[in-house]
């Protein structure tokens, strides 16, 4: 009798897989994995997503990097998760290295570790991942045998926080240099050089390579930066941003990697715009990722076409800040629609503007099921919606719900945020009244025959946290209390409406919020908190059921660090910021100066409407060189 | 038309779960190009029903769906086709069509039609055999009552799974048994192998052993006629 192969080639037991939640999450061989003969491989790279793999699986830029590095035939790039925490304790136990999934071989044999930060609260399982992998957390103690490991993505726009624990981190868009940092990598191994001259030629000739090590930090008696200076000559004091000026000419996975087991993210998605045009002020994204900068329709068909057959998805979703903003939206969504009916592929559309257009779309694509429809405006007044230059009036919002109501929609979902900078009481009963109005419109609109069911509100507020980079950088957090107090206040104006019965209110702890307000604007002092926390057992701070606030707080006392500092303290406007060294392209005065103009509650105009000079110009491409009035270039 | 697909499932895949496998089956069969019939309504979806799931860990020779398609080139081609979207740990063994349903009647699922499987239980140690028990297969068969217990909604309850076990034998290296596998007589393979081992006076992990599901059965006639035949023989070539 011939039997199946059921040898084990994995690093894992049968005996430790079927004990553990999902084993699928660990054994790789995935569809469009990507496998390679080690022998011939010159660069061996990990790359990871310190979360649980299904979250890991759905982030579009490693899929972006896993590809344009395998298109590499001297690198082999594999991917690494954060273990769950059962098999956490497993590996601790038994003394097993964390190992990537492809080749199922240990981290620590790799190359490089590339480490992506798309949230700060990901940041014990950073140490997590090192820990597991036999690597030292602080890059100084790490020797010759160690994988250079390197950061990047959203969080690196602040990377102080978690500085000591890498040996570089790309800042900006990862399509431009990685070839010459491999480059230059295979070039002082083969001379001979080590791990210390590679990084400091990195710094030195890569652009957009920052080095920890190599920065000295010096500060005020009140705590404040004095000066943030490299310690070696030909180390730029300052690190542009890279990007990516021609999105079409850049490369964009045709076969990115399909899990087995359900990713939060199990449909294609198709990036087609970067940066947004709209400059609302508590926003990161909107200014790190400037200019805007679109596709093609043609490249976005093409790529559409080749995603969907390359898959086998049955769900396509367009990828962006602001999808209402790009120019050919009407023509792609068309395309859409037609290829997606013959293929039976659902098509989702997030971040869309609700108007005239964006409901005709959501009708023709959801067809019988109209499912909630969602604004997030954000503020509840618009004395404050003008304060964060959030372009949306109750009018507009007014108006879409109308529309929608028409349409056959009846739940509406309301995104606000507590905390924003001038913020009053009537600010927040705003977000009340608003959510009465919407609810009182749809009995306006809709005679009693017409209505399917009552209406449904759902508001969720979330806490203002102030992000590096953004107008609002200098503005003072909120704390705990203060949190608290203004959802209860919501709350408690909630239920003061004729319409109260209708309206569901959801808002969240506001002790994450206090620890991602610290991370956001930190510097090198929090490196420490982070590294006791983790050592006291914090890991998976993002998921509810892992959090430990009593850990976090004891600590930050046991490191004399005092949390307020970073989030409640007023900024002046000479200080110096600890990610003040990295230039994303929107200059500290443009900033300043919408800081000012938002506390005269003044709005400013969007990128298409009018150029505000606010540096990004000089990258010579995307919105910044298209015909309008008043633009600078 | 439907379709009854049988393939094998081995390797690293034993560590997928059943709706794993169906989502991928989902996306394989788009892209192989095969047209495949989808359900209407507002949230369309595939066609296909799975027969019975495979437990974690285990690997099957005999896995089966059933899809509907509208339009084919042959079964060869489709074979090929969906062979060609497999990874290692996925092969596709046979594809053939069903036969159309009588008038007012309907077909019965892949699902439905079970009613037993045949299993093989091997030791994942290299060199070592069952094949010095093969005396005792008999004698095992020859107890009234071999009882597992089950856990239920109002605490432990035993289950005399005798009858369900239709056959049980050692050949080569392997423990073989053909076992109920009906909807209401289901019987899990790691009952049969456990209480074979404390007959047998073995203790052993339960990984120690790898399960390996070999066919799935249906039947035909009833009461003394009642035989069992692959879930595929009632398929023809096309």
């Amino acid at each position: 009798m011939r039997l199946p192969d059921f040898e084990n080639r994995l690093a894992l037991s049968d005996e430790i897989l079927l004990s553990v939640d999902k084993p699928a999450r660990y054994i790789g061989g995935e569809v469009n994995a990507v496998y390679k003969d080690k022998k011939k491989i010159a660069l061996r790279f990990a790359m990871c997503f310190p979360d649980v793999y299904e979250i890991g699986m759905s982030h579009l830029g490693i899929q972006i990097l896993y590809d344009m590095f395998n298109r590499y035939e001297d690198v082999w790039c594999e991917r690494v998760y954060s273990p769950w925490t059962d098999l956490d304790r497993i590996l601790r136990r038994e003394n097993i290295p964390l190992f990537a999934l492809e080749s199922q071989d240990p981290i620590r044999e790799f190359d490089f570790l590339g480490i992506t930060l798309q949230y700060e609260m990901c940041y014990t399982n950073i140490l997590q991942v090192l820990d597991l992998s036999k690597i030292p957390l602080l890059s100084k103690d790490r020797d010759e045998t160690c994988p250079i490991v390197i950061g990047g993505g959203p969080c690196s726009y602040n990377p102080e926080p978690i500085a000591p624990f890498f040996d570089l981190f790309y800042i900006g868009e990862g399509e431009t240099v990685y070839r010459r940092l491999f480059d230059l990598y295979l070039e002082t191994k083969a001379k001979g050089e080590d791990r210390a001259s590679f990084l400091l030629r990195a710094a030195r000739e890569v652009p957009g390579i920052y080095v920890p090590a190599l920065y000295e930090t010096t500060y005020h008696p009140d705590g404040t930066i004095a000066s943030f200076l490299p310690t070696a000559p030909g180390v730029p004091a300052k690190i542009t941003k890279e990007i990516v000026m021609d999105l079409d000419r850049a490369p964009y996975p045709q076969k990115p990697v399909v899990a087995y087991t359900k990713a939060v993210q199990d449909r294609v998605v198709l990036e087609i715009q970067r940066g947004c045009i709209r400059g609302c002020r508590f926003c990161q994204a909107g200014q790190i990722y400037r200019p805007v900068r679109e596709k093609s329709l043609e490249r976005l068909k093409k790529d559409a076409l080749e995603l969907l057959e390359g898959t086998g998805q049955e769900e396509i979703s367009l990828n962006s800040l602001s999808s209402s903003d790009y120019s050919h939206l009407k023509e792609l969504v068309d395309f859409l629609m037609d290829t997606c009916r013959e293929k039976n592929v659902n098509i989702s559309l997030p971040s869309l503007r609700i108007d005239a257009f964006s409901l005709d779309v959501m009708g023709r694509v959801q067809d019988v099921k109209k499912s909630s429809l969602t604004f997030a405006p954000e503020a509840g007044s618009q004395r404050l919606r003008d304060v964060i230059n959030k372009g949306l009036t109750q009018e507009d919002i007014l108006q879409g719900a109308r529309m929608a109501f028409l349409g056959g929609w009846n739940r509406v979902k309301l995104y606000f945020m507590l905390g924003l900078p001038t913020e009053t009481p009537e600010d927040i009963r705003g977000i009340a009244a608003l959510c009465n109005e919407i609810a009182a419109l749809y009995y306006d609109v809709l005679p009693k025959e017409k209505r399917s069911g009552p209406v449904q509100i759902v508001a969720s507020t979330s806490f203002f946290i102030p992000k590096p980079f953004t107008p609002f950088q200098w503005a003072p957090m909120c704390t705990k209390d203060e949190f608290t107090h203004k959802a209860g206040l919501t709350k408690h104006a909630i239920h003061e409406q004729l319409n109260q019965k209708r309206i569901k209110y959801n808002w969240h702890e506001a002790d994450l919020s206090v620890l991602e307000g610290v991370f956001a604007r930190g510097d090198r002092q929090i490196a420490p908190v982070i590294l006791r926390a983790y050592e006291k057992g914090c890991l998976y701070d993002s998921w509810g059921e892992t959090f430990r606030y009593d850990l976090w707080t004891e600590a930050f006392a046991e490191c004399g660090v005092d949390p307020d500092f970073y989030t409640v303290r007023q900024r002046e406007k000479e200080e110096i910021f600890p990610w003040d060294f990295l230039d994303c392209g929107v200059d500290k005065s443009f900033l300043w100066k919408e800081w000012q103009k938002a506390l005269r509650q003044e709005i400013t105009p969007n990128c298409r409407q009018a150029c505000q000079g606010c540096g990004a110009a000089r990258f010579k491409g995307g919105v910044c060189l298209e015909k309008r009035e008043g633009a600078a270039v | 038309m439907k379709i009854r697909i049988k393939f094998s499932k081995y390797g690293s895949l034993r560590f997928i779960g059943h709706l794993d496998v169906m989502r991928f089956f989902q996306k394989a069969i788009r892209r192989a190009g095969i047209d495949v019939a989808y359900t209407t309504g507002f949230s369309p979806h595939q066609i296909m029903t799975f027969a019975s799931p495979l437990g974690m860990g285990m690997c099957s020779l005999g896995e089966y769906m059933d899809i509907e398609v509208h339009s084919h080139q042959g079964a060869q081609d489709m074979k090929e086709r969906l062979q060609a979207q497999c990874p290692f740990g996925i092969d596709i063994l046979s594809v053939k069509a069903l036969p159309e349903p009588e008038p007012n009647k309907k077909v019965v699922s892949a699902m439905a039609s079970v009613s037993a499987a045949s299993y093989a239980a091997v030791w994942k140690e290299k060199g070592r055999s069952f094949c010095d028990y093969s005396g005792q297969c008999a004698d095992f068969l020859a107890q009234e009552e071999i009882l597992v217990e089950k856990e239920e909604k109002k605490g432990t309850v035993f289950r005399n799974i005798r009858l369900g076990i239709y056959e049980l034998k050692i050949e080569d290296d392997a423990l073989l048994f053909t076992v109920d596998a009906s909807s209401s007589g289901n019987i899990r393979p790691s009952w049969v192998v456990s209480r074979f081992l404390d007959f047998i006076h073995v203790a052993a992990p339960d990984s120690a052993l790898q399960i390996i599901r070999l066919e799935l059965y249906t039947h035909q006639g009833d009461g003394p006629e009642r035989t069992l035949i692959p879930l595929d023989a009632i398929g023809e070539e096309f």
